[in-house]
């Protein structure tokens, strides 16, 4: 009886993950979907530990144990969860993943030194031990990647790619090792396997940094939203080891979720998965600055007090803002200069491009941080045609997402990209740090265009100026 | 004065009375000074531009009330007019003048400049390429034109531009014709039409046609096919029978409108005639002409430059000096072009006349008192007529490849196949697995594609959280009475520890972000 009531606790569980996830689909949802989401974890920990408790097999759960193992977890989650700042979120979804690659590894290993695991034979012998093989090898390169990306994210690591020679092969040579030493691992006798196991695990940890190094700092929305998916393969393949259908089901959705998040960052960059994991891009156009074609025209220079004063006469405004605004914390300055302005009725609307910032979305949770009402904020998609009415956009802090060379150049490294045409704008004003070209290495003809005017500087100091100069 | 002191930038006063405007607003103070330049402005410059000197002054420009210093020690003279003879005699040798210049009328005062080794620009010699459009000043003064002629019009005019119906009557609209869509038309067209005139425009250049749309414009076209598209924005002379086409269309159009607003004129050259002393005739009494040619003779056979005269009942405006009428705007429009090209000279420090610069050596005039104009022809840019650029659709395609492979469709249905080789020899609970797996990929695969893009951050951390269910597959291992002994209970208590951080910190991060969306 016990056994068929936690596995309807599972089954609760799991459409509780799944009513989570769709509670996301809209802003007015999307807290009871986190609710559903907390219920349903709640609900899963506590019929294992009903399951634990009474379940005669599975032997006596040790309290003492688990019980400052978890608590310490939830104390160390509570405080990360309180303290990150919204600009460093991508660090902290990153690290997040790595702890479940981690688990994962783990969670591998310990089904693997578990006795029962010795009295499988035949097929089913064979499934569970590919099952702990996939679950500790995508768990090893899930933990080591999303470390790498961390360190990348947070600036400890430099941003650029780091290209070895010959990586395809050093990678494809580690893919095959572990495929070979797996093959091993069927057949090896316990001690034999277990060591096995260990060469594999780190193959894969290795990999994982590997891979990741090789990736470039701006591609990071793909990477951490890989390394999204990553993590839930790797619960799933604990899920299956486990034959446990929860971990399967919750495995199955993060993963999911995690590939079609890479898939819409790809799509936004006009590049193929493979184009970002295998690229480091610029490899392949060697893009100097300056690459596409000679610009004409001639950089405009424009003052705190004219942009405040365009700011004035303007109707409908346009901000488009990239990750050097989250560099520059300057999210809360644009907030007030959007308020002084919709108390003047001036139509301020944000355009946000998909992969601006570091992590899918991220822009929208620094506006909502500094407390920009969601429904002034729209979507590139929603936005690019009502650019021609716009009477002043400003730039902050983003390049190649504004870029028009991805539309007209069609040598461009960044060609078919979909970009926000700003340069439709009937003004534009674009705060840039300096000139230098952005992260793909490729310059920008919209700050040539006639209607732009560059405000050069620290984003959030040109911004503080233009705002007092506003009031 | 000392060898050290800053190089200056000085604006006298316009010495002709009836010129309203100043070279540059107060505004434009800060930009020179920024480049270096100690800028001097004479007393009373801008009074009649509505720019008193204290603005200047407070702008940090210095006041000169002593009018031979103010031409004797400039070394760098913002004008608008061309300087007169006595000014000319009072410059400093080897200064640099900008102003308007007009070289090919203006053969005097060039020869009185070159004695005196002076660097001229002529405002009206800059080349009308895309990059120096905002150093044309021809182009702002067109606009400020364009703009002022139908605030002349209307105010000769004596009814509304725009239709009303009110208690007393209906009040039609006034119809408005434009000649020539060059900037002043345009600006013309926009103005009449924002004071809810009905307009029409013609222009011999067929690129223009969806400008004057776009300004709310009806396009006058002739049952004829010419391309009057000519080079440096103006319209080349048409063939003979193109402009007889022409005319019977503005005879037929001067009987129906109100006000003919005509802006065509070919540089250097006398302004062809387009409305004859008989369309004039033709025209209701109380007609209005503006004609903004009028500096080259008009286009108006009736027109007599600078004076507004009423012939056959209709008023027809000659003025040209619309843009002083509107002095305000048009000396901020001016000082914003001089600014852009006195960048172009460089700062203080670095001030030079280089010729390489194709904008400078059109504009320059006088090199060191050497007349350097006309200058060598170059290639001048095509504004209207430029294609524009198809995009280039490979990208597409490139995509759409390139991932195909890689797409959650597709990658389900590997994996998919992969376990299903797999579970071929394997019993039915791995294969209740499998279904269990697959069915949840497809329902993560709908659920998450409905998620709003705004919301992906925090989808991203509560997949996060989720996936912390790993922490139940730790759990199953810490069993025994002495899990502090067993390798694989420490391995699972890390992998719990490590676990619950995810779903704490999953959850709470999602929460405190979900918390700060708000909508209005």
């Amino acid at each position: 009886m016990t056994t068929g009531l936690v596995t309807t606790a599972y089954l609760v569980s799991g459409i509780l993950f799944v009513l989570s996830l769709g509670g996301l689909s809209k802003q007015e949802s999307a807290r009871k979907g986190n609710l559903y989401g907390i219920l349903g974890m709640a609900l899963a920990i506590l019929a294992t530990f009903v399951k634990l408790s009474l379940d005669k097999d599975a032997g006596k759960i040790n309290f003492q144990f688990l019980a400052p193992l978890m608590i310490g977890g939830a104390v160390i989650g509570t405080i990360l969860a309180k303290r990150v700042e919204m600009t460093s979120m991508p660090e902290l979804v990153a690290i997040l993943h790595s702890f479940v690659g981690a688990a994962a590894v783990l969670v591998g290993l310990s089904t693997f030194l578990d006795p029962s695991n010795a009295q499988l034979i035949g097929s089913e012998k064979l499934i569970h031990d590919i099952e702990i093989l996939l679950g500790v090898f995508i768990g090893g390169v899930t933990f080591t990647g999303s470390v790498i990306a961390f360190g990348k994210l947070r600036g400890s690591l430099s941003g650029k790619p780091l290209l070895l020679p010959a990586r395809h092969l050093l990678n494809l040579g580690m893919v095959g090792t572990s495929i070979w030493l797996g093959s091993q691992f069927l057949n090896q006798g316990h001690d034999q396997a277990w060591l096995t196991l260990l060469i594999v695990m780190a193959i894969s940890l290795v990999l994982g940094v590997h891979l990741i190094v090789a990736i470039g700092g701006a591609d990071m929305p793909v990477v951490v939203s890989m390394l999204n998916s990553y993590s839930g393969w790797a619960a799933a393949a604990a899920g299956f080891m486990l034959k446990n259908d929860l971990l399967i089901i919750t495995g199955a959705l993060v993963g999911s979720s995690g590939a079609i998040l890479s898939y819409i960052m790809c799509k936004a960059m006009n590049r193929s998965l493979a184009n970002v994991i295998f690229g480091g891009f610029g490899t392949s156009s060697v893009s100097s600055p300056g690459v596409g074609g000679e610009v004409e025209g001639t950089i405009t220079e424009t003052t705190a007090d004219q942009v405040a004063e365009e700011l004035r006469e303007a109707k409908e405004v346009m901000i488009v803002p990239g990750y050097g605004m989250a560099v520059a914390q300057a999210q809360h300055v644009v907030k007030d200069i959007t308020e002084t302005l919709r108390a003047k009725d001036v139509n301020v609307r944000f355009a946000i491009h998909p992969v601006a910032g570091r992590l899918p979305g991220h822009m929208n949770v620094l506006l909502a941080e500094a407390n920009v009402p969601y429904d002034i904020v729209f979507e590139m998609d929603e936005i690019n045609d009502d650019l021609p009415e716009v009477d002043l956009l400003l730039v902050v802090g983003a390049n190649d997402i504004v870029n028009p060379s991805a539309l007209e150049d069609s040598s461009s490294p960044i060609a078919g990209m979909p970009v926000i045409e700003a340069w439709n704008a009937k003004s534009v004003v674009a705060l840039k740090r300096s000139m230098a070209a952005g992260y793909s290495g490729v310059e920008n003809p919209l700050y040539f265009k006639d209607n732009t005017d560059m405000l050069f500087g620290d984003a959030k100091d040109t911004l503080s100026a233009v705002f007092s100069k506003l009031g | 004065m000392s060898a050290f002191a800053r190089m200056n930038v000085t604006i006298p006063k316009e010495s002709d009375p009836s010129e309203k405007r100043v070279a540059i607003a107060p505004d434009n103070v800060a930009a020179f000074a920024k480049l270096g330049y100690d800028v001097r402005v004479e007393a009373g410059a801008g009074e009649s531009a509505n720019f008193p000197d204290s603005t200047y002054e407070s702008a940090g420009a210095t006041i000169l009330s002593d009018r031979s210093e103010v031409w004797s020690q400039a070394d760098l003279l913002l004008k608008l007019d061309p300087p007169t003879m006595e000014e000319a005699s009072m410059i400093r040798e080897g200064a640099t003048l900008i102003s308007f210049a007009y070289p090919a009328r203006n053969e005097d005062l060039l020869k009185a400049l070159g004695e005196k080794k002076i660097n001229f620009l002529g405002m009206d010699c800059v080349p009308r390429i895309s990059r120096a459009q905002s150093m044309d000043a021809l182009s702002s003064m067109a606009n400020v034109a364009g703009y002022r002629a139908v605030v002349e019009a209307s105010h000769q005019f004596g009814r509304f531009f725009t239709g009303q119906i009110t208690a007393a009557g209906k009040v039609p609209p006034a119809k408005i014709l434009v000649i020539g869509a060059g900037v002043a038309g345009l600006a013309a067209i926009g103005a009449a039409r924002n004071m809810g005139a009905i307009v029409r425009a013609f222009d011999t250049r067929p690129a223009v046609k969806e400008e004057v749309k776009s300004l709310g414009g009806e396009f006058l076209e002739l049952d004829f096919e010419e391309d009057g598209t000519g080079s440096g924005g103006y319209a080349k002379v048409m063939s003979k029978e193109f402009i007889e086409a022409e005319m019977k269309l503005f005879a037929e159009q001067a009987e129906e409108v109100d006000v003919i607003i005509t802006t065509a004129m070919i540089p250097g050259k006398k302004s062809p005639v387009l409305i004859t002393e008989d369309m004039v005739k033709s025209m209701k009494r109380g007609s209005v002409i503006v004609d903004l040619a009028a500096e080259g003779g008009g286009n108006c056979e009736l027109t007599e430059p600078g004076e507004a005269k009423v012939v056959h009942g209709v008023n027809v405006l000659g003025y040209t000096d619309l843009p002083s009428r509107l002095p305000t705007q048009s000396s901020r429009l001016y000082g914003n072009n001089l600014v852009k090209l006195v960048n172009l000279l460089g700062s203080a420090d670095e001030f030079s006349i280089d010729q390489e610069d194709e904008v400078v050596r059109g504009a320059l005039v006088l090199d060191e008192g050497k007349l350097s104009w006309p200058p060598p022809k170059v290639e001048v840019s095509q504004q209207p007529a430029k294609p524009k650029d198809e995009p280039a659709p490979v990208s597409e395609e490139k995509a759409a490849g390139g991932s195909s492979i890689f797409s959650p469709g597709m990658m389900l249905g590997l994996l998919a196949i992969v376990l299903l080789a797999l579970g071929w020899k394997g019993e039915n609970e791995f294969l209740d697995q499998l279904t269990v797996f697959v069915l949840s990929c497809f329902v993560g695969y709908m659920v998450v594609w409905n998620v709003t893009p705004s919301l992906h951050t925090p989808l991203m951390s509560v997949t996060n959280a989720i996936s912390g269910i790993i922490l139940i597959g730790g759990m199953l291992f810490v069993t025994g009475a002495e899990p502090w002994a067993d390798t694989k209970s420490i391995l699972a208590g890390v992998a719990i520890f490590l676990a619950t951080i995810n779903v704490a910190g999953g959850f709470l991060v999602t929460h405190r972000m979900l918390k700060m969306f708000r909508k209005e």
